[in-house]
């Protein structure tokens, strides 16, 4: 029975570089999958590709392909991506520019295109899931809509052969149930098989997540060579049992215990994880010790996908002021809190007026509040006061406000800190999945 | 005993909604999770920071419950103005509470 080796070299926009090329040259995959694209990335791409068409894909593109392109194509491995983030088409001519730096020939590179679907936001009676008004009312501030497209297009792009796949917005789990449904040729209605698919992809997106990362508590959950922490490689047969496991002699773990921890992140009814390929159920998942760092997963199945794809909605927001400064030392939470206190009184009687303040002490309830805080008073503290404003002056204002008590406030504050940024709102809608026109094109460099 | 001696655990969020996850490090303790972390005692144990419901789903078959905590004090992700603006660090939370010893051999 064929086996499809999977491994994922990166869980967001931001991750590091060095484990995906272990990846590449040591995990003898058959795909090499870059999950990057969080829900506020795509917003700034956005942003950023409405100042310069050429621009609006992940700001590591360039690096991570430099880094591994040549590796996987000696290889044979294909990479698949959600890159592309609000501009897929430039990002797969900067692949192609890769390509030819590196000296790298018939190199076949896909852009899906097809999730933004900002336009029709205006046309069409969209509602906001979260606030129940039309999506219409959002006007101008609505700043991108994307669609979480699924598996067909990536399949479409790998049917046609391409050696690298971008995309926009994808749902996470789809870029690992393309590769498996195009190996395995099974049609993307069926559901057992696409539920399985999403368990290998749900389990890897969050890359080091899986293989001992965000795991660690000393004392109580050991892992090794933290610091080398290898990325995780799926081996996949086309029925039974999945393993989970990570680059050879690597640092980091595979354990029942880590890849429980990352089943269940970010999934509210195990039996009913909505995709936009499959409703999948990981009720009836079991997770065992196969070996040093392989566990065996089983169990997951799926039913009918729905009818409609979520969509994505970036707004722009109020503002947020923020700023901070330490105390140590006897009495350095009531400096702190002193410190608070005329910060607040001056906010309030200025001409600022934030919409709302919040104040912290680190160190002590800035997490969890003071019901669950610290009790004692521990040697030092930092406060930190953050605002909504209504514009990006105020939020300033706000921030130099912390500041200002070097001079201002209580004794002995130091390490002060300010930013002050827009928000860009998350929202969400869904549209019928008909709408969503995806195209593929590839280009051969 | 805190939680965090027979369990470990993992926070995620989408919007004003979080999940922690309490997984049994040895699948004999399962049944003492699901006997006293209910869904009520984790409302509880997070007042201040969600004002909704929180469901429980059970998965026996990997001794672990997983809670999805609704009405997350601030906003959501992209608009709070809360340090900890996913809520990670509430699977450290979940992990203080306090259950009975139920003469649990460790």
């Amino acid at each position: 029975m064929k086996t499809v080796r999977i491994g994922c070299g990166a869980g967001f926009s931001g991750d590091r570089i060095e484990p995906a090329v272990e990846l590449a040259a040591r995990g003898e995959v058959n795909y090499l999958v870059f999950e990057c694209l969080a829900e506020r990335t795509i917003a700034l791409a956005q942003q950023a590709k409405s100042r310069d068409r050429n621009s609006g894909y992940d700001p590591l593109l360039v690096a991570r392909m430099e880094a591994v392109l040549g590796e996987c194509r000696k290889r044979g491995t294909t990479i698949v991506t959600n890159m592309g983030a609000a501009n897929p088409a430039a990002a797969a001519e900067a692949v192609g520019d890769v390509a030819r730096r590196l000296g790298l020939s018939g190199v076949s590179v896909a852009a899906v295109t097809g999730d933004d679907v900002r336009r029709l936001m205006d046309t069409g009676d969209y509602l906001v899931t979260e606030t129940g008004e039309p999506v219409r009312n959002l006007g101008d501030r609505l700043v991108a809509a994307n669609a979480y497209i699924g598996a067909p297009s990536i399949l479409e792009a790998l049917s046609r052969g391409a050696n690298v796949v971008i995309t926009g917005r994808a749902a996470d789990p789809s870029l690992f149930v393309a590769p498996l449904a195009h190996e395995f040729g099974w049609s993307l209605d069926k559901w057992p098989e696409l539920g399985r698919a999403t368990l290998v992809g749900h389990l890897l997106e969050c890359a080091g997540q899986v293989s001992g990362g965000y795991f660690a508590d000393p004392g109580r959950k050991d892992v090794p060579a933290l610091g080398d922490l290898g990325f995780p490689i799926a081996e996949v047969p086309e029925r039974g049992p999945v393993i989970v496991t990570k680059v050879p002699r690597s640092g980091g773990i595979v354990t029942p215990a880590t890849c429980k921890e990352q089943l269940l992140y970010e999934i509210h009814d195990p039996a009913a994880y909505v995709t936009p390929d499959v409703v999948a159920d990981f009720s009836g998942v079991r997770i065992q010790e196969a070996g040093a760092d392989r566990v065996s997963v089983d169990g997951a199945t799926g039913r009918a996908r729905p009818e409609t794809l979520k969509v994505s909605l970036a707004c722009r927001d109020d503002f947020i002021g923020e700023g901070q400064i330490s105390y140590a030392g006897a009495g350095a939470v009531d400096r702190a809190r002193l410190a608070a206190d005329i910060v607040v009184e001056r906010l309030k009687r200025g001409a600022i007026a934030p919409k709302e303040i919040r104040c912290d002490l680190i160190g002590l309830n800035s997490l969890h509040g003071s019901r669950l805080g610290a009790d004692s008073s521990p040697y030092e503290v930092r406060l930190r006061v953050a605002a909504r404003t209504s514009s990006l002056a105020a939020a300033h204002a706000v921030a130099n406000e912390v500041e200002s008590l070097y001079t201002n406030g209580p004794a002995g504050g130091g390490g002060a800190t300010k930013s002050a940024r827009e928000v860009l709102a998350l929202l969400s809608t869904y549209i019928p999945r008909e709408l969503v026109r995806c195209e593929v094109r590839l280009e051969v460099a | 005993m805190k939680l965090r001696t027979i369990a470990h655990s993992r926070s995620g969020d989408k919007g004003t909604i979080v999940n922690v996850s309490l997984i049994a490090f040895e699948s004999r303790h399962y049944p003492a999770l699901v006997k006293h972390v209910t869904a009520a005692r984790v409302r509880e144990h997070f007042i201040g920071l969600a004002t909704g419901e929180v469901i429980r789903y059970e998965l026996p078959l990997i001794g672990a419950l997983n809670f999805v905590v609704h009405g997350i004090v601030g906003g959501g992700v992209t608009r709070t103005l809360a340090l900890d603006a996913h809520g990670k660090s509430l699977s450290s939370a979940l992990l203080e509470m306090e259950i009975p010893d139920d003469h649990l051999s460790r």
